[in-house]
């Protein structure tokens, strides 16, 4: 303990000290934190669980029937795959009235609930349904999924799939680590401010060279070193302002101290 | 050491009759071959006069040196790229490495830069050393002209060099614009189209301009193998010309040095050239050339196939100019649109040419002229080498800040959406919070940064007067208690009263002796105004007067050191 004590202003006790107390409140956290609640449906009928779901958990803002409200839209005509995109993602319920209803890696429901939703929302009236895993996951050309890419995404997407803004704090979100189904089927059903792309604008095969083209970007080694988050030349001048000028100074000031 | 024992040794044989040491091989190899130059080129004036040269020693005196080995080194990788490197917007199918591009049809410019990426050994490292260094060039030329503004060394007799300085940094950005401009991949080719855009603004004469540059309606092909040779061949030149005459007018005015005890307006306190500084600056170009070696190999920069080959149709998201050019694409940013209107039938794009045309030439205009605007201010002609000290001129201080404020808003505005994705912000927001900014922040940072000068040189002033508060408290005997104030030695004096504190110009009365109006009464007028502008607000070095009379008074607060003669010493120097 002498020991301790004799170390208690040591510079490294404070940095010490507040680690040791935000570990200690971070482990605490952990412990006390709220769990998702677990819940199975194993009914066979779909619809019928999809609309006790939809009526307990969306139809205050979407409407009892789905019809919409003021503080939501209809859903009548958007189809399964809408669904299974928004809830798939997290983006619904969504947590708080916001511009855009952000990605929540934390997804509310089990894959069962969200299919039993989307059966009763695709019950309503015809839409896209979910794409079947053969049509997603299709072998497509990187290098025409790239130009498609460009020429129908990058504007908002960004080049890389990094993301880009939009007017009054809405986005195009980063396309990184999203499943190839909600790719998909974000593309057929035009969530928020996206528009739709049907099969007459770019075809199963364009759609499945875009997901290509976009796991490509996504795995391929960064040959050129940290890409400071892809976002273009912004990042690269405040690299060079901050540490590239920071290294340069240094080494002045530095070789200033130097003997002559 | 060798030089003392061999100084002894010199005084011990000083009567012996004069003999030269027999000079080694090599030294005679080396002597025969520097006589041989000097009798055809007659050199050897020359170089002693440069080798002799005596600079002095400041790490803020490097960042011009820095600037100058960037573009070495953009020079020396520009020839390794230009080997691969094919100026041509012809089109052709990718054949390259690079699977995601198979099969695409791109120029060949865009294929060769890809070559060179992918295809060519330690292409990639000498395209990004080659681009850092470019971003590198001009972030250093930016700072080194900061200091040369704050310490006012472009006063006389250095106005010409700070002039070709403020061109030479706008040739940088345009020599920079270029080669962004040549690799033709989608962020390149979307920089020409908004250039192409922005020549098209200029009033009357822009469309015509446009078609002359592009050989017609954008893009073509002509526009490639023009900023080619634009970037490889006419710019450099004319960088080099510049930046020669920079050097040469260094050597003629002699370096500038900061205040300091032996250093005055007639000599450079410093170190010779040979060999001091050639192995300092040597040294110092390697390392630079190292640590942008070592930034290139660790982070991309300028991703192109990311981006993609141009194509007029997709434009991305985050499409922004490499930094240097970021201010003129933020003003066009904030320029609101009804900027645009029609005037007798015809369309006037002001929206877009205020900002991205004409900005450039007016902000290097004002750049250029600001040691004549000074010096008509404060009518001061005489030669100046020694530096101020920033906080010592309050108002160019100000003024200074200022500015850069401006330029950083507008930087910064060429960003919006980047700052509107990565914060979590509305880009509408930003942008208003901006154009508000272009107008209120200068103002505000003029403001405070004047107070702050004024406030350090008040405070410089206390410290000459009564010391260095030494935290130690003495108990006389008569029980009263008083902090002990250590004197600043000499030296450390010195630095802190070595400078001027001009009075504005006193009002002229307009009527010279004799009663009669004068002629330049409304120009001298004009004048006095600026000059209270400029000097009203100001702190006076400490006299000797003052500082004997503070010492007088308060001569408990010093510890007993030669306090007089140190104040003596001040005195003669200010008379010198």
């Amino acid at each position: 303990m002498n020991a301790l004590a004799a170390r208690r202003r040591h510079p490294a006790a404070i940095a010490l000290l507040l680690f040791l107390g935000l570990a200690l409140v971070g482990a605490t956290y952990s412990l006390f934190a709220p769990k998702p609640a677990q819940a199975a449906v194993a009914t066979a009928d779909k619809v019928a669980d999809g609309k006790a779901l939809f009526q307990a958990n969306c139809a205050t803002c979407h409407g009892i029937s789905a019809e919409g409200t003021k503080s939501g839209p209809t859903l009548i005509g958007v189809g399964a795959a809408a669904v299974d995109f928004q809830v798939g993602t997290g983006r619904m319920p969504l947590s708080a009235p916001n511009v855009q209803a952000p990605r929540i890696e934390q997804v509310k429901y089990s894959q069962e609930q969200i299919e039993a939703m989307g059966a009763f929302v695709a019950s309503l009236a015809p839409g896209p349904a979910v794409p079947d895993k053969a049509t997603v996951e299709a072998e497509g050309d990187v290098a025409l999924g790239g130009e498609l890419f460009r020429v129908n995404c990058s504007m908002c997407h960004n080049f890389a799939g990094s993301g880009g803004a939009l007017t009054r704090g809405k986005y195009a979100p980063a396309l990184y680590g999203v499943e190839a189904k909600h790719i998909y089927e974000a593309m057929i059903t035009g969530p928020q401010s996206m528009p739709v792309f049907d099969d007459k604008n770019i075809d199963a095969k364009g759609k499945a060279s875009i997901i290509s083209y976009l796991k490509t970007v996504e795995t391929q080694p960064n040959v050129g070193g940290m890409n400071l988050g892809n976002m273009g030349p912004v990042s690269e001048g405040l690299f060079i302002w901050i540490f590239g000028l920071a290294l340069m100074i240094g080494t002045a000031y530095w070789l200033g101290q130097k003997a002559a | 050491m060798s030089t003392a024992s061999s100084a002894r040794a010199a005084d011990l044989r000083a009567g012996d009759p004069k003999s030269s040491a027999p000079a080694s091989a090599s030294a005679k190899k080396a002597g025969a071959v520097a006589s041989w130059v000097d009798e055809r080129t007659g050199i050897a004036k020359g170089a002693s006069f440069m080798l002799k040269k005596v600079f002095p020693d400041h790490w803020s005196f490097m960042l011009g040196e820095v600037a100058m080995y960037s573009m070495i080194i953009c020079l020396l990788t520009g020839v390794f790229l230009s080997l691969w490197f094919i100026p041509s917007a012809g089109q052709i199918p990718y054949e390259g490495s690079y699977l995601p591009l198979k099969g695409i049809t791109m120029s060949e410019a865009y294929s060769s830069t890809l070559g060179i990426s992918f295809d060519v050994r330690g292409g990639l490292l000498i395209r990004q050393i080659h681009h850092w260094a470019a971003l590198m060039f001009v972030v250093s030329l930016s700072v080194h002209m900061f200091r040369v503004f704050f310490t006012g060394a472009f006063r006389k007799p250095r106005e010409i060099n700070w002039v070709i300085g403020t061109m030479l940094s706008m040739l940088a950005l345009i020599e920079g614009f270029a080669g962004y401009s040549l690799p033709d991949d989608l962020l390149s080719g979307t920089g020409l189209r908004a250039a192409e855009g922005f020549i098209r603004s200029v009033p009357i004469v822009g469309s015509y301009v446009s078609y002359m540059m592009f050989g017609g309606a954008f893009p073509g092909e002509a526009i490639i193998p023009r900023l080619y040779a634009v970037h490889v061949l006419l710019l450099p030149a004319v960088l080099i010309g510049l930046f020669t005459a920079h050097i040469i007018l260094v050597m003629v005015h002699k370096h500038t040095q900061y205040s300091g005890p032996g250093r005055t307006n007639e000599n450079v306190v410093g170190f010779p050239l040979m060999p001091v500084y050639t192995a300092k600056a040597g040294g110092f170009f390697f390392l630079v050339f190292g640590l942008l070696s070592l930034i290139s190999a660790l982070v991309t920069i300028n991703p192109i196939w990311a981006y993609g080959p141009y194509d007029p149709s997709p434009v991305t998201a985050g499409s922004q100019p490499d930094w240097y050019m970021g201010f003129a694409d933020g003003a066009l940013r904030l320029l609101p649109g009804w900027l645009e209107f029609e005037l007798f039938g015809f369309t006037l794009s002001l929206n877009v040419f205020l900002g991205a045309v004409l900005l450039i030439p007016v902000m290097y205009t004002i750049t250029g002229a600001y040691p004549f605007l000074e010096r008509w201010i404060t009518g001061d002609n005489r030669e100046h080498h020694i530096l101020d000290r920033p906080r010592n001129v309050p108002t160019r201080t100000a003024l200074g800040v200022a500015a850069i404020t401006s330029y950083l808003v507008l930087m910064f505005a060429a960003g919006n959406d980047i700052i509107a994705i990565r914060l979590q912000m509305s880009i509408n927001d930003i942008t208003r919070a901006f154009q508000v900014l272009f107008f209120v922040a200068p103002i505000l940072t003029f403001w405070v940064s004047r107070r702050i000068c004024l406030s350090l040189q008040r405070h410089d002033r206390d410290k000459v007067l009564h010391g260095r508060e030494s935290g130690t408290l003495v108990r006389t005997p008569d029980g009263q208690y008083y902090e002990v104030h250590e004197e600043l030695n000499e030296f450390d004096r010195w630095k802190l009263v070595g400078f001027e504190s001009p009075a504005p110009l006193a009002l002229p009365s307009g009527k010279d002796a004799n009663g009669v109006a004068s002629k330049d009464a409304k120009k001298e007028l004009r004048r006095a105004k600026w000059s209270k502008f400029f000097f009203t607000s100001r702190v006076e070095p400490v006299t000797p007067a003052e500082l004997a009379a503070a010492h007088h008074h308060g001569e408990h607060e010093a510890i007993e050191t030669p306090a007089g003669a140190g104040a003596h010493a001040i005195k003669q120097a200010k008379h010198d």
